[in-house]
């Protein structure tokens, strides 16, 4: 009974949003008495995002590739794509590509869960609540360098707080907050040039089909 | 040669300057001490006393073998003399840097200084 109502349901779903659903099971040859498909209804939006996720996950899965001298010290490219969809579409969807970019980061390097997903978890959210701050300052002074520099301060000091009060309650940890400092100031200076690069230049498609 | 300075505008200057300046701020005060602002003299694994920098001083702290001088001045602290054959905490000179620490071991006698930052050693870290 509750199983023909439920393939009803799912037969008027795709018949009104057909482009837009992903049938994830698909068992034609099942009998009516069973669930034969169940259908994710996905919006325009929803599709943008994660194109854009898509693209920052990219981002950081080339640059796992490249060597650091100290773990933790790497460009974050993929915010990059967090400051150009800032600009153009908003905190919110910034947020949602940040969010999604680790959650799919973290189950494509294998360590979802371990300690690295919560500290790359931890700087994201410290990040987009510093941008979300940082996004009201007069756009004609600051631009895509300043939030790129706060945000990534932001996302050091959040990474180096869950280090201390979880990982390595030490205070000799402090020796490394110079490193991490320096490294945030030049690599969110370096993204920031490249997202404002990116910005400027009318004919940028890559977050927009 | 790719104009980088069309992408700052005037407050990421400033924005990037006030980093700068932030993390140069840091470096000077977490890699180069904190600032030491009294001195804690043990003798015999007891604290004898503990005096404060700001006053020049000669403190004289008995042990096994003898009286044992320590000398503050100028904000830095040093075993001036002391009765112990090998005179390796005299030959450490002058003590600066919280966490910094002279032991004279015959005499039972150090000097450790203390600060609100305490330096670490390659030991902790």
């Amino acid at each position: 009974m509750t199983a023909s109502i439920t393939e009803h349901q799912v037969q008027a779903a795709n018949g009104k949003e057909d482009e837009n659903s992903l049938v994830l099971l698909q068992d034609q040859s099942s009998t009516s008495d069973r669930l034969s498909s169940i259908p994710l209804s996905t919006t325009e939006a929803d599709h943008h995002i994660a194109r854009m996720a898509a693209l920052a996950l990219g981002l950081s899965v080339l640059e796992a590739a490249i060597p650091s001298p100290l773990p933790g010290v790497k460009p974050g490219l993929a915010n990059i794509v967090t400051l150009i969809v800032l600009e153009r579409y908003g905190w919110r969807t910034a947020a949602w590509v940040s969010l999604l970019r680790v959650l799919a980061g973290s189950l494509l390097m294998g360590n979802f869960l371990a300690p690295g997903f919560f500290l790359a978890l931890s700087g994201a959210l410290c990040s987009l609540t510093v941008l979300a701050a940082s996004q009201h300052l007069p756009r004609r002074w600051f631009g895509p360098v300043t939030h790129s520099i706060f945000a990534a301060f932001a996302h050091i000091a959040g990474q180096l707080l869950m280090v201390y009060f979880w990982l390595i309650p030490h205070a000799g940890l402090v020796y490394l907050v110079p490193i991490f400092a320096i490294a945030a100031l030049v690599f969110g200076t370096v993204n920031g040039l490249i997202a404002s690069h990116f910005l400027n230049e009318p004919r940028t498609g890559i977050v927009k089909t | 040669m790719y104009p980088v300075l069309a992408h700052i505008k005037i407050g990421d200057g400033i924005v990037l300057l006030l980093g700068s300046l932030f993390t140069g701020w840091l470096t000077v005060i977490l890699w180069h001490g904190g600032v030491a602002d009294k001195a804690i003299i043990r003798s015999g694994g007891k604290i004898f006393r503990e005096v404060p920098l700001s006053r020049d001083q000669v403190i004289e702290v008995p042990g096994p073998l003898g009286l044992s001088q320590i000398a503050i001045h100028n904000r830095k602290v040093r075993i001036a003399a002391d009765p112990s054959p090998r005179q390796y905490c005299v030959h450490q000179g002058w003590l600066k840097q919280a966490g910094e620490i002279s032991i004279c071991l015959p005499n039972q006698v150090s000097v450790e200084l203390n600060g609100g930052n305490k330096q670490y050693d390659s030991l902790n870290y």
